[in-house]
C-alpha cells in the first residue's frame, strides 16, 4: 500500500529472466523427448519415426501457409513424389539413401519451382482450386503409370544401404529413427534461421498486405516462388524419410486426404511458430494411436473435436496453451510479490 | 547528358472499352518538383496514379522517370528505380511496428532482403535507420507500437514515411490528409513542408487548403484530360475550374 508504484515497476524487471527461461525450455524441451523417446521406446520406434516425418511435412506447409500465406490444400503432390522418388531411386540407381534423399528433395523442389511458376500469380480461392487440380493431377498420373509406380499397389521392392556403410535400417527401426530426427533437426534449423532473416520478415509482410510490399518494391511473386519451391523441397524430404523408413510409397501419400491431415496438424499445433508442427503432428499421431484402440474410427471424433475447439478458442493452436499457462503464472507470481 | 526532367509524362491514353479514362496527359515534373493534381471525383486522377506506378497498362504513350522509359516494367521495378508512393486508404503491415514498417522498406531498398541466413547486423543497420527517420518525422515515440494500435493520423504519417524510407526520385502522395481531423491535420502540413526538396513531388489531395499552399504547379484533370494548368493563383481565378469544380470550396 505504501509504494505501489515500486512493486509494479519491479515486478516485470524481476521476471524478464524467467521469461528467457521459459523459451530455454521451449526449445530444449521438444527435441529432449525426441530423444529421450530412442531410449525408453522399446519396440515402438517406428511410431516415433512416422512423427517425425509427419512433423517434417507439417514444418514444411508452416512455411508457406503459415508464413507467407499461401493456403494450398496441395501440398501432398511433392510429400508424395519426393517419397516415390526417393523408391525409384533405391531401386533403378542406387540404394544409398543419402544420394536418394538428396534426389527426392531436388526433384520435388523443381516440381515446387514448376507448378508454383504456372499457378503463383493467382490468390485465394483461384489458387486453392489450381493446387487441388495439380495434386489431383499427379495421384492421377501415379495411379496409372502402374509399371512405373505399381498403381494403387505401391512402390514394393525398394532396397536400402546402410547409412554411411555402417547403420543398417533394423527391424527395430533405430536407424531410421535417428535419420528422421537428425533430417528433421537440419531442417528445423534451417526453417528458423529462414524465417528470422529478412528474406522470412518480407514473407510475412506479403502475407499480411501483398500491395504495400509491391509498393516498396518487394517482388512478391519470385519470394512466393522461392519459399514455394523450399517448402516443396522439404516436404520431399519428409517423403524420402518415409520411403526409406517403411520400404514402401503407397499411392495414398500423393492423396488429397494427406494435404487435409497435414494442415490439420499444423492448424492444431498453431500456424507460425515452427513449433506448432511438433505439437500437432504429435498429439494428431498420440491421439490417433491410443483411441484407435477403444475403436477403429473414435479418433476421428477426438480430432474433429479438438480441432473445432483449437479454431474457435484458440487462435494460434494448442501453442498458444503455453502462452496462457505461463501468462497464468507470471500474473500468480506478480500477485504473490505484493505484499 | 544531363537529365532535366525528374518524370515525363506524354500521351498517355487509357480506356476500359467505350470509358476513356486518361486521354493525352502530359505531365512534367522538374527534380523538385510540387505539383498538385485536383480534379473531382472519377476525374481519373487515382487512375493516373496507377498508370504512372504500373498497377495499369496505358493503351499507349509514354513515362519516364529520369529520363529512362518505365511504361513497360513491372510496379516493383519502377519503385527500385525510384518512384515511390502513399495510398489513399493505410496500406500499412497492420501486426508489426511502425519501426519494422519502414526498416522492410529499407531492407528492401538495400537488396538485403533476399537475405536467407543472415539477419542481424544487416537489421540491426535497418532499424537503426527506421528509428531516424520516424525522428524526423516526429513520430519517434511510436516506434516500438503495433500499427493497427496507432490513432489514424499517425498512420498517415507512417505512409509517408516508408515511402521517403525508398529514397525516391519521384514521390506521388495520394491524398497524405484523407481523413485526418482537422486538430491533427497540422502534422501532416508541417511533414509535407519538411519534405526534401530534391524529391519531385506529385500531390492529389481534396484539401484545397494543402493543395494551395504545398503546390507551385496545378494541374485540374476532368473526364481522364487535363483541363487547365498552372500555377496556384492562376488556377483559383480560373472561371472555367471554379465552375467545375472548386465552386463553393474556395472562397
Amino acid at each position: 500500500m505504501t509504494k505501489p508504484s515500486s512493486t509494479t515497476t519491479l515486478a516485470p524487471a524481476a521476471l524478464a529472466p524467467i521469461s528467457k527461461l521459459w523459451a530455454t525450455v521451449g526449445h530444449v524441451l521438444p527435441w529432449a523427448i525426441a530423444i529421450g523417446f530412442f531410449f525408453v521406446a522399446e519396440g515402438s520406434l517406428s511410431i516415433g519415426t512416422q512423427i517425425m516425418i509427419w512433423i517434417l511435412f507439417a514444418l514444411s506447409l508452416d512455411l508457406i501457409l503459415g508464413y507467407a500465406g499461401i493456403v494450398t490444400l496441395g501440398h501432398a503432390a511433392f510429400f508424395g513424389v519426393g517419397a516415390y522418388a526417393a523408391g525409384l531411386f533405391s531401386i533403378h540407381f542406387s540404394p544409398d539413401p543419402l544420394i536418394g534423399h538428396i534426389f527426392a528433395i531436388v526433384v520435388s523442389g523443381l516440381l515446387g519451382l514448376v507448378t508454383g511458376a504456372l499457378i503463383l500469380h493467382t490468390t485465394g480461392v483461384t489458387f486453392l482450386m489450381l493446387t487441388l487440380a495439380t495434386v489431383s493431377l499427379i495421384f492421377e498420373f501415379g495411379n496409372q503409370t502402374r509399371w512405373l509406380t505399381g498403381g494403387d499397389d505401391g512402390l514394393q521392392g525398394m532396397r536400402v544401404d546402410p547409412i554411411f556403410g555402417m547403420f543398417e535400417f533394423n527391424i527395430f527401426g533405430q536407424t531410421a529413427y535417428v535419420y528422421a530426427l537428425v533430417v528433421l533437426f537440419i531442417w528445423f534449423l534451417f526453417s528458423w534461421r529462414l524465417m528470422h532473416s529478412p528474406f522470412g520478415r518480407s514473407l510475412d509482410g506479403i502475407r499480411q498486405n501483398s500491395r504495400r510490399m509491391r509498393a516498396i518494391g518487394t517482388p512478391v511473386w519470385w519470394r512466393l516462388l522461392a519459399i514455394y519451391g523450399i517448402s516443396a523441397a522439404m516436404a520431399g524430404s519428409a517423403g524420402a524419410l518415409l520411403a526409406h523408413s517403411t520400404r514402401f510409397v503407397g499411392l495414398s501419400s500423393l492423396s488429397l486426404l494427406t494435404s487435409g491431415i497435414v494442415t490439420v496438424m499444423l492448424i492444431l499445433g498453431g500456424t507460425r511458430k515452427l513449433y506448432g508442427a511438433f505439437i500437432g503432428a504429435a498429439i494428431y499421431y498420440l491421439v490417433q494411436d491410443s483411441t484407435a484402440k477403444i475403436n477403429p474410427h473414435f479418433w476421428e471424433f477426438i480430432v474433429g473435436g479438438m480441432l473445432i475447439i483449437t479454431v474457435l478458442f484458440l487462435e494460434g493452436g494448442l501453442m498458444d496453451l503455453g502462452r496462457i499457462g505461463r501468462r497464468l503464472i507470471s500474473r500468480f507470481r506478480q500477485r504473490s510479490d505484493l505484499p | 547528358m544531363t537529365v532535366t526532367s525528374a518524370l515525363s509524362v506524354r500521351g498517355l491514353n487509357k480506356s476500359f472499352g467505350a470509358l476513356v479514362v486518361a486521354q493525352a496527359i502530359d505531365v512534367e515534373l522538374a527534380p523538385g518538383a510540387r505539383v498538385g493534381l485536383i480534379g473531382p471525383n472519377g476525374a481519373g486522377k487515382t487512375t493516373f496514379v496507377n498508370l504512372l506506378t504500373g498497377f495499369l497498362k496505358p493503351d499507349s504513350g509514354t513515362i519516364a522517370l529520369e529520363g529512362t522509359p518505365i511504361e513497360a516494367m513491372s510496379p516493383e521495378m519502377r519503385v527500385q528505380r525510384g518512384l515511390a508512393r502513399t495510398h489513399q486508404i493505410n496500406t500499412l503491415l497492420r501486426e508489426d511496428t511502425a519501426r519494422d514498417n519502414v526498416a522492410i522498406a529499407i531492407a528492401e531498398r538495400k537488396k538485403y532482403a533476399w537475405r536467407m541466413m543472415r539477419y542481424t547486423p544487416q537489421w540491426k543497420h535497418c532499424t537503426e535507420q527506421a528509428d531516424a527517420l520516424l525522428r524526423d518525422m516526429g513520430i519517434a515515440d511510436v516506434g516500438s507500437r503495433q500499427v493497427r494500435e496507432l490513432p489514424y493520423g499517425q498512420q498517415r504519417l507512417l505512409e509517408i514515411a516508408i515511402a521517403l524510407a525508398l529514397k525516391p526520385r519521384v514521390l506521388l502522395l495520394d491524398e497524405p490528409a484523407a481523413g485526418v481531423p482537422s486538430e491533427e491535420a497540422h502534422r501532416i502540413h508541417d511533414v509535407l513542408a519538411k519534405l526534401p526538396s530534391d524529391i519531385a513531388i506529385l500531390i492529389i489531395e481534396h484539401d484545397m487548403e494543402v493543395i494551395f499552399r504545398f503546390a507551385r504547379e496545378i494541374i485540374v484533370l476532368l473526364q481522364g484530360r487535363v483541363l487547365t494548368r498552372g500555377a496556384p493563383a492562376q488556377i483559383k481565378d480560373d472561371p472555367e475550374v471554379r465552375a467545375v469544380y472548386l465552386g463553393r470550396t474556395v472562397v
